[in-house]
């Protein structure tokens, strides 16, 4: 029985991972073409990426939105989710209109935004991919704060008041830390989103705004090069050391609480 | 430092058309243990709450040292608060978790590390103030919980249940400590509880709840053996209910005429009318068995249906004219057997009679 188990999981891990184990080797291919055998091994497609002036310019641009948009979001979407948490009329209904952007079809999405940013000068501009790519990200920290709320007993928080701490020493003192953990990891979805998000940002971004996931998809359509399997190396560790940072933080948070 | 006073005056509550406390008055004076004594949805915590400001109050006054504090939000109160599932802060360790009141006033570290270890030295856990409350035993997380209200002197403590969520030994030494820490500290403490041998051992007076009324307000003897109605005699402790008519009245000697003509003798208070109808309580260990029937005092007639050996007593279950009757006997005594006719037999000091 506990054989088999194991060997569930196992298939289920290389499920999720083939298609990373597929590509990631061909990053530090030498060769011209993404395909195996991999002639010899070499970094030039990451050189490539530093070097040549549109994929720099990508992934400047994803350091620009990504960060910005994990910032806003995971602000936005805290906010909602204390919001939500009181008792608020069509509580059930307001949560339903937050989380729609994750069923709306990213198409559609686009569409709507694309006409709407036009008529608000925001097209073709950063602060237009960074809101479209928000207003994705926003469903993933409420659902990961509510989460991380629903845990905290608001007898503590009473408990809290009744010693002496004001509603906003309670909030500071109390309700932050214990949601914290739900923060973190509603930021690093946030993050991870913007990163590889390219629906979106087909329709708001201008030439200017080309994030490294949006390059990627014209580099695929134009020429299949190496530069792409390098290009998503970067993002998978980008993403894997972001998520990182901040479970660090978490655990530092409390740890810093502790003493 | 002096310890406070409470006052409810005509404090009503009603959530929608359910009113859950109903023009209450109650006076507790400063250092007293008041217990609140009823059964669920009595009103009990629903008082203590509006007195620790959680809720708020529909209509009435509360008054701590004759300030009305209706609309003082909680954290201004000054109230140090016990709840049943302890509600410590699961992100400090025990030392931060008793500290925290006192940061909260401001106080200097030395000062607070000071107080911290003579609170913790107090509830005895003291050698586990770096631990997290997770590491705890349910017992010990309340003491923590019990140092972190007693800690910065508040004016009064108040306590829902808290003893509710342990088992019944370690409830029993929280009681004892409890109320060895209110002797010592002579703060006044409210103290919200359904479970009535818990307020008989505790309190100064006990608050005996039904419906959102008190209804009755008494020390712990007041409430067994003189209760004021028949809730009250029949959620304190276990008793036999006789009904009858009142025969004559006077200066606490009643006498009550049984359905089946039997006349007994007790003391009643003031007010029972002459030809009313009347309940007679008898504790089960204030009566004896008797084969005949005895000369002096009451006297019933009955049957014994069981013997239930209880340790410290012995329960014989009787099948009396008017129904089942318990008494409690002594191991000592001697045992009727199952079936037998015997004698009821039961002073009329300890006969106390009740309107119904």
């Amino acid at each position: 029985m506990r054989w088999l188990k194991g060997a569930y999981a196992s298939l289920a891990v290389i499920f999720l991972m083939a298609p990373l184990l597929v590509i990631l080797p061909l990053a530090f291919t030498s060769s011209a073409f993404l395909t195996y055998p991999i002639p010899s091994f070499s970094t030039r497609w990451f050189i490539e990426l530093v070097d040549n002036a549109v994929w720099q310019r990508s992934i400047v641009n994803s350091l620009i939105i990504a960060p910005s948009t994990t910032a806003l979001a995971t602000v936005l979407g805290t906010l909602a989710a204390l919001g939500l948490r009181g008792r608020v009329p069509f509580a059930a209904t307001l949560r339903t209109v937050f989380l729609l952007p994750m069923v709306v079809p990213a198409v559609v999405m686009g569409v709507g935004m694309q006409v709407l940013f036009v008529r608000l000068g925001l097209v073709n501009s950063y602060l237009g991919v960074i809101l479209a790519h928000t207003v994705l990200a926003i469903p993933f920290v409420l659902i990961s704060v509510s989460g991380s709320l629903a845990g905290i007993d608001r007898r503590v928080e009473r408990a809290a008041e009744s010693l002496g701490a004001s509603p906003v020493r309670t909030f500071t003192r109390v309700t932050l830390p214990l949601m914290m953990p739900g923060v973190l990891s509603g930021a690093a979805l946030a993050f991870a989103l913007s990163l590889d998000e390219v629906v979106l940002t087909l329709f708001v971004a201008g030439p200017n705004q080309r994030t490294l996931a949006r390059q990627m998809f014209s580099t695929l359509r134009e020429n299949i090069s190496p530069a792409i399997a390098s290009a998503a190396f970067i993002i998978i560790v980008g993403t894997v050391v972001v998520t990182a940072l901040l479970f660090l933080a978490g655990r530092g948070w409390q740890r810093q609480r502790r003493s | 430092m002096s310890h406070s006073g409470i006052r409810f005056d005509n404090v009503s509550k009603a959530y929608g058309n359910l009113r859950v406390v109903e023009g209450l008055d109650l006076d507790i004076a400063g250092g007293e243990f008041v217990s609140l004594l009823g059964p669920s949805g009595s009103g009990k915590t629903t008082l203590l709450m509006m007195l620790a400001g959680f809720e708020d109050v529909t209509s009435g006054r509360i008054l701590v040292d004759g300030a009305l504090v209706n609309d003082i939000p909680t954290y201004r109160r000054d109230m140090g608060v016990v709840f049943q599932n302890y509600a410590l802060f699961p992100h400090l360790d025990i030392a931060r978790n008793v500290a925290f009141p006192l940061e909260m006033r401001g106080m200097g570290r030395a000062d607070i590390r000071q107080r911290v270890d003579r609170a913790l030295e107090m509830v005895q856990l003291l050698h586990l103030r770096d631990r997290r409350p997770s590491q705890l035993s349910g017992g010990q997380q309340q003491r923590v919980a019990l140092a972190r209200a007693l800690v910065f002197e508040p004016r009064v403590v108040l306590m829902d249940e808290p003893l509710g969520a342990l088992d019944k030994q370690l409830r029993e030494q929280m009681q004892l400590d409890i109320r060895a820490i209110h002797r010592r500290l002579g703060v006044t403490i409210v103290f919200v509880t359904h479970d009535q041998q818990e307020a008989l051992t505790m309190s100064d007076r006990i608050a005996v709840f039904d419906k959102g009324r008190i209804q009755q307000i008494g020390t712990p003897r007041e409430v067994y053996d003189r209760p004021a109605n028949r809730f009250v005699a029949e959620f304190i402790g276990e008793t036999n209910l006789l009904a009858g008519t009142v025969e004559t009245a006077e200066n606490g000697g009643t006498a009550v005429s049984l359905s089946d003509g039997t006349r007994i003798e007790g003391r009643s208070p003031a007010g029972l009318a002459r030809g009313s109808a009347a309940l007679a309580s008898i504790r089960p260990e204030r009566a004896r068995l008797h084969a005949a029937r005895p000369a002096e005092g009451n006297a019933l007639p009955a049957q014994v249906t069981d013997i239930l050996y209880q340790g410290s007593h012995i329960r014989v279950d009787l099948k009396g004219a008017d129904g089942q009757l318990t008494v409690h006997l002594d191991r000592s005594a001697g045992e009727p057997a199952v079936g037998a006719p015997v004698w009821l037999g039961f002073a009329p000091d300890d006969c106390w009679i009740i309107s119904p």
